[in-house]
């Protein structure tokens, strides 16, 4: 193919500057983070400028929410555009090209390796599922990265690290992977490829030669811009609603009340937990000011995260969705082992901390 | 004339791929013929894994994502 006959568009001045957009990413990173220093007594001033009784339940669940919003946010916009950045570097085709033909345990635990840094729109969840089983990625792989993905996604990480430190966000890491590798490993066991729907099993289709595209720096500078306007954009609704829920737990509900229905004595809080947030559909985004809420007034963390993973990866949606490709007996079972994995997170955690 | 297929399920990113196809196409003068793919069976039948997809004279030039104006460019010049 010779492109130098081609006539080059948008050549010349307009070609973007690559140490210019360097350094207008490192001046926004500087930027950032001096204005959310400043987060805590700006919260504070404007409190204080309004008519509330020190101390009351209102002044509570207000600051937690003045507070807690342009924090949520800022931290989301950094943690989605480094992400952003992240993800150029791979792609569904890439990913599966790596997964294909590989052997059942080590694929798993790619597969939901990979799961967390490839770029993926929920729109693409079917094309996605055929590519990777038509080109030989077998079914428990795929399903270790379809459970991966959502779960253990970028907003979900960068948001537990900062509402509630490094451990909490290792650990659900740790654990989410684990519930995506060893929950796909059991679907493989259980050979239910014949439970796919019938034109999804014959097709078998070759893999694009895709041509190689040239990502400069400027490139990925700008995905990670585009992923701000597109997540931020889509997600922040479900923010403010989540931190207005959080705000009221935060002020109003009596901290021995959780810690009696959501605290550690009561096991069936975990599967409670778990049942409780299948039919309800959030993004990690709204889920976790919370999260931090909850924990903030005793319930037991293993019982919020189990909550917060079942919120996440176990959505009416999606399995709507999946429905086009998958038999409600796949479903099923893709339900079951899920729930089971998280319940066993829920229990274990609770354990581990008592 | 460049037959062109936009390939994906009908979510807005598709709808702007396509968009994008025919803008360029029009500000080159490259006469072309652009067909949306929505069926998921047809999509996997190309080898793709993620949508939106471009197919140009029957080839796979670009999968995932919004493409680039200048490599829509490119292609539809090729």
């Amino acid at each position: 193919m010779s492109i130098g006959t081609s006539p080059a568009p948008q050549a010349g001045p307009s070609r973007p500057n690559p140490r210019l957009w360097v350094a207008g990413a490192v001046v926004f990173v500087l930027v950032w983070f001096a204005l959310y220093g400043q987060l805590v007594p700006f919260s504070n001033r404007v409190v204080s400028l309004l008519p509330l009784e020190r101390g009351s339940h209102l002044e509570e669940a207000i600051r937690f929410f003045v507070y807690d919003t342009p924090k949520v946010l800022m931290l989301l916009t950094l943690v989605v555009f480094g992400m952003g950045v992240v993800r150029s570097f791979f792609s569904p085709e890439r990913t599966r090209a790596l997964l294909a033909g590989r052997r059942e345990s080590a694929g798993n635990v790619a597969a939901a390796g990979l799961g967390v840094v490839t770029p993926f729109c929920s729109c693409s969840a079917v094309p996605l599922f055929i590519g990777f089983v038509s080109a030989g990625v077998p079914l428990g792989v795929t399903f270790s990265f379809l459970i991966a993905a959502p779960m253990v996604n970028e907003v979900a990480l960068g948001l537990l690290f900062a509402l509630l430190g490094w451990k909490v966000a290792l650990t659900y890491l740790v654990f989410g992977l684990g519930v995506a590798i060893v929950a796909g490993w059991a679907i493989g066991r259980l050979h239910l490829e014949g439970w796919l729907e019938e034109w999804v099993r014959t097709i078998r289709s070759e893999v694009a030669e895709l041509p190689a595209e040239d990502v400069t720096v400027v490139d990925r500078i700008k995905a990670g811009i585009e992923a701000v306007k597109d997540i931020v954009g889509r997600v922040w609704v479900w923010i403010i609603a989540g931190i207005a829920a959080g705000a009221f737990i935060h002020g109003y509900v009596p901290a021995d009340l959780l810690a009696t229905i959501m605290g550690r004595d009561a096991w069936w809080s975990v599967p409670a937990a778990v049942l409780l947030g299948i039919p309800m559909y959030s993004n990690a985004a709204g889920i976790i000011p919370v999260v931090e809420a909850l924990i903030g007034k005793g319930a037991a963390v293993g019982t919020v995260l189990a909550f917060m993973m079942s919120v996440i990866a176990l959505s009416l949606p999606e399995m709507i969705i999946l429905r086009k490709v998958l038999t409600v007996r796949l479903i099923a079972v893709f339900v079951g082992v899920v729930g089971l994995g998280i319940l066993g997170v829920g229990f274990l955690f609770n354990a581990l901390l008592a | 004339m460049k037959d062109v297929k936009v390939l994906g399920p009908g979510c807005k990113r598709c709808q702007t791929t396509q968009d994008m196809v025919l803008a360029q196409a029009e500000r080159l003068g490259v006469p072309v013929h652009v067909e949306k793919v929505t069926d998921y069976a047809a999509i996997a039948g190309y080898g793709i894994a993620s949508t939106p997809g471009i197919v140009i004279d029957g080839k796979v030039v670009h999968a995932g994502g919004l493409p680039k104006e200048d490599d829509i460019a490119r292609w539809l010049t090729a």
